[in-house]
């Protein structure tokens, strides 16, 4: 049944449990607690999070042997298993903490010495260096799933965003004033051309963009291992399959000096978020791509080209994948290698996930999940726990975070509405 | 079967669906429940069905009170639904499509098809229902298949019989056919309640009428001892005398123009065949016919919605025969479409954005690519008050929006255009009376200020309100046009196919200066 009016004396809803102030409207901490105890985006996030780190604590409890020993002997000292468990657990999370955002150990060292800064920054600087090419793929990612069209070709894409942005780093010669945006541009229409391919061939022939940008991410991880080993792009002098570097004049330059690797990657991932955001509130194409990705029959009807408008997202997703390439490449790699960009395609899938495909939403999944895996490095390092500890973090709150439902039952929340995860679900089986 | 809902109760959120109903049908009675879209009819039958819970209340079989928890708890209770929308499987065949869920087996779990066949013959012949059990469910007509529904539920021995707007579908004939059955159903002794906001039928059919308004029931009446008017009257809770009031048309220059314009569907299916129809300047043309004879595809032909395959579309003078929608748009064709939430609107945007979806991209709006945001949400709030959109504010999402307010919605966008033809597929299903009177003066407005006006619509009655010239589909093809005096009878036999010579179009001076057509709350 549908209400048949929505007038004004319809607008107050009897019946909601928060205890009401005498004008009607609830006191702030009630409807605080009241938010609290709701499925919205932000608790499901936090407790996702949190579901994670202990689905983690449990996952060391029965992999360290240390507490398993110890456990084993907790007939005789039960008090010595919980405390083996507590600090192997808080070893374990504190290291994830210290290696990717700031170690209080090297602070007071540094503060009392004077000396050791590059330590203290370093951790956090990694972390940025880490999430810049996570933002910007993730924001490719996040603008395709928000038009409905869902590129799952990123890791091709920034491939062929760093292939070309290395081309025009060895090829030309100019100042770093001039070579270095042109490096960046190149970068970007390598992955806008790796994105227009399935863009048209969906416009054109109506092939699914999910199998053709799957397969070209084969097509360019191919080219690629091509490329290394013949010229122009081989290194001269090697047999292995290594590129050529890029010269001084195409690298992006340190933000905080050249011991830390921050550079000004992670500045273009910022200024790219805060383009999207724009773009998708105030331009006219963003509104044909968001009435689009809502109900394509209404924007086909009002007289919008859905064709065009998928190639345009395809596109300009494969831009931004091709900017995470370079920024990679430009930052802090250098040159090229079989397998160039690991899974950042892919993480950029979950990111955009995470984020709920808005602009600041993704900045903030990349920046945590760039913490996770240069503290997890870390934690390696210093504990012995494998860094894989890591990505079953990562996965879990993906994992709740794609089924709120589950969060909704695991901590009894109330039901307000799965808003974009749900239109996410929902695209794929279209 | 004896019947018996009492207090029954649903609650969705802060909205009462149902509120204290009480309901008896007794065996062998044709119950009618009437009443409005979003009166609780189909809530208060799926608690029925066992498809919702209630919250309160109590359902009684022959007097024992019984909890369904599922629509297999109530069909095992005797209970046989046939929904709105068929639940058949197209490519099985009837006797296949019957037996589904409770497959006669022979040993070894193989299907007894004989059985099946067998059973379908029985019950064909014990009610009327006159069906091939070996045809294919897809190649059938609409009301075969609603006997193919029909026959399940008696299959797995129904004593009561829920028919959830059984008629919408059919033509006039159809239905006659289907009343029959319900009688002959209802003389062996089982029940049947019938859900229907259509008056005529229910005085027709019904031994008694239950009314339904805003969840709760407003009155019960038998058809001998009350009248379309008061029944009218109980639905809608006011005395309302509904009419289209427009003054004769004044038609000018030819705008729209068809010339044997063919449409050949995804299934290589000829839907439009060979339509030759002209609109002119300031008159309405209804297309009139019973859902799926090409009418729907016929608008979408025309608003470049859907390829033609020959023939040609002119709307005045400008070839726009397998245009783009939006070229259509700019040549100054409006287009309220059918499917209101998927095709007219995006749910999840505002009032405003949805008020823009045609002309984001043009001054005022937009300027070098970029949304004036702030025009966009002034000129929102003015289309509020121009088109009386009840909502708080333009920032409000559509998808909050009553069907009637959502209509508005869509019916302010496409007017604020120049309008040279307005094309509207069904403008005012399932809406509120207020709203429907809205929207019809809106289309006649828009017909005295010069533009022709294509209406789509399977109600006779608006299609003979509205309409100054009525045009009839059936399976494809134009089987007649004529003016609403040629009345109900004739026009219901052009829905069923049999053809007659076109009538000229009304000419000068003919007729009164005002026509008057009183439109049945149907």
């Amino acid at each position: 049944m549908t209400r048949t009016e929505t007038g004004p004396t319809q607008a107050a809803a009897p019946g909601t449990t928060v205890a009401a102030s005498p004008r009607g409207e609830p006191p702030a901490w009630a409807r605080l607690a009241h938010r609290l105890v709701e499925a919205n985006v932000a608790v499901v996030t936090v407790l996702a999070f949190f579901t994670a780190l202990v689905i983690g604590a449990i996952l060391i409890t029965a992999t360290t042997p240390a507490v398993l020993h110890a456990w084993g002997q907790a007939g005789s000292a039960p008090g010595h298993a919980f405390y083996v468990t507590g600090t192997t657990i808080g070893d374990a999370y504190g290291a994830i903490f210290t290696g990717s955002i700031i170690s209080p150990s090297a602070l007071g060292h540094a503060i009392s010495t004077g000396k050791g800064w590059t330590g203290v920054f370093n951790p956090i600087s990694e972390t940025l260096v880490r999430a810049a090419p996570l933002i910007l793929a993730g924001l490719g990612v996040a603008l395709g799933f928000s038009t409905g069209v869902f590129n799952i070709g990123a890791q091709g894409q920034l491939i062929a965003g760093a292939i070309a942005a290395l081309y025009v780093g060895f090829a030309v010669h100019l100042p770093i004033g001039i070579h270095l945006p042109l490096v960046v541009l190149g970068g970007a229409a390598g992955g806008a051309l790796a994105g227009f391919i399935p863009g048209i061939l969906k416009a054109r022939t109506g092939a699914h963009e999910v199998i053709v940008t799957i397969m070209l991410n084969y097509v360019f991880l191919d080219l690629l291992t091509y490329l290394l080993t013949s010229q122009p792009f081989q290194q001269p002098g090697q047999s292995n399959a290594i590129s050529r570097t890029m010269p001084a004049t195409a690298r992006l330059p340190h933000l905080f000096g050249s011991t830390l690797r921050a550079n000004l990657g992670f500045v273009i991932a910022l200024a790219a978020a805060l383009a999207v955001s724009w773009f998708a509130r105030r331009s006219t194409l963003g509104f044909s791509f968001r009435v689009i990705g809502a109900n394509q029959s209404a924007g086909r009807t009002a007289g919008m080209d859905v064709r065009r408008v998928t190639m345009l997202v395809l596109t300009i997703s494969g831009a931004l994948a091709g900017l995470a390439g370079t920024v990679s490449l430009s930052g802090t790699d250098f040159f090229l290698s079989a397998g160039y960009g690991g899974n950042i395609g892919f993480d950029a899938i979950t990111v955009a996930l995470l984020g709920r495909n808005r602009p600041l939403g993704v900045v903030l999944g990349a920046l945590l999940f760039a913490a996770l895996d240069v503290g997890g490095a870390n934690m390696q390092v210093a504990t012995g726990i494998p860094i894989d500890l890591s990505s079953v973090i990562q996965a879990t709150i993906v994992f709740c975070i794609a089924t709120p439902m589950l969060v909704r039952e695991l901590y009894r929340l109330r039901d307000v509405g799965g808003g974009s995860i749900q239109l996410f679900m929902k695209g794929w089986s279209s | 079967m004896r019947l018996e809902l009492a207090g029954i109760t649903k609650r969705f959120g802060s909205l009462v669906a149902n509120d204290g109903v009480d309901l008896v049908v007794e065996p062998g009675e044709i119950r009618c429940l009437l009443g409005e879209n979003g009166a609780g009819k189909t809530t208060l039958m799926n608690v029925l069905f066992g498809l919702l819970r209630h919250d309160a209340g109590e359902i009684r079989v022959d007097g024992e009170a019984v909890e369904f928890a599922d629509p297999g708890d109530a069909v095992r209770r005797g209970i046989g639904m046939v929904h709105q929308h068929f639940m058949l499987v197209p490519v099985f065949t009837v006797a296949e499509n019957v037996v589904l869920g409770f497959e006669p087996t022979r040993r070894v779990g193989f299907l007894d098809r004989r059985r099946a066949r067998a059973d379908v013959a029985r019950l064909s012949a014990e009610f009327g229902l006159e069906v091939e059990p070996d045809a294919l469910v897809e190649s059938l007509p609409v009301g075969i298949q609603q006997r193919v529904e029909i026959l399940k539920a008696l299959q797995r021995d129904a004593q009561l019989l829920i028919l959830d707007e059984p008629t919408a579908v059919l033509t006039p004939q159809e239905i006659q056919a289907l009343f029959g059955i319900m009688r002959s159903l209802a003389a062996s002794g089982r029940s049947i309640l019938f859900i229907t906001h259509k008056l005529k039928e229910v005085m027709a059919v019904a031994d008694r009428i239950t009314v339904m308004r805003l969840g709760r029931v407003v009155g019960t009446a038998r058809p001998g001892e009350t009248s379309e008017a008061d029944l009218a009257a109980m639905m809608v809770g006011r005395s309302v005398e509904l009419v289209v009031r427009k003054a004769k048309a004044q038609p000018g220059r030819e705008v729209l123009a068809l010339a044997g314009l063919t449409v050949v569907d995804e299934r290589g299916v000829t839907v439009v065949d060979h339509v030759d129809l002209t609109v002119r300047a300031g008159e309405i043309v209804a297309l009139a016919g019973v859902q799926g004879n090409g009418q729907t595809e016929l608008a979408e032909a025309i608003t470049g919605l859907r390829a033609v395959a020959s023939g040609s579309v002119r709307v005045d003078g400008l070839e726009l025969t397998n245009a783009t929608p939006r070229q259509v748009i700019r040549a100054g064709v409006a287009h309220v479409p059918e499917d209101r939430q998927g095709d007219g609107l995006v749910s999840r945007m505002t009032i405003a954005e949805n008020l823009i979806l045609d002309v984001y991209d043009q001054r005022p709006y937009a300027r070098l690519g970029s949304l004036d945001l702030a025009e966009v949400r002034r000129q929102g709030e003015a289309k509020l008050v121009d088109f009386d959109i009840r909502a708080a504010s333009a920032a409000v999402a559509v998808g909050t929006l009553s069907g009637g307010n959502q209509q508005k919605v869509v019916v302010a966008r496409e007017l604020s255009r120049p309008v040279k033809l307005l094309v509207a597929c069904q403008p005012t299903r399932g809406l509120d009376v207020g709203s429907i009177e809205y929207v019809h003066r809106r289309i006649v407005e828009e017909r005295d200020a010069g533009a022709a006006v294509l209406i789509v619509s399977s109600e006779l009655d608006e299609v003979l309100a509205l309409g100054d010239r009525i045009a009839v589909m059936f399976r494809g093809r134009l089987t007649g046009v004529v003016t609403p005096r040629a009345g109900r009878e004739r026009i219901g036999l052009l829905m069923a196919g049999v053809e007659e010579p076109d009538l000229p179009p009304p000419a000068e001076g003919e007729g009164d200066a005002e026509a008057v057509t009183a439109l049945d709350l149907t």
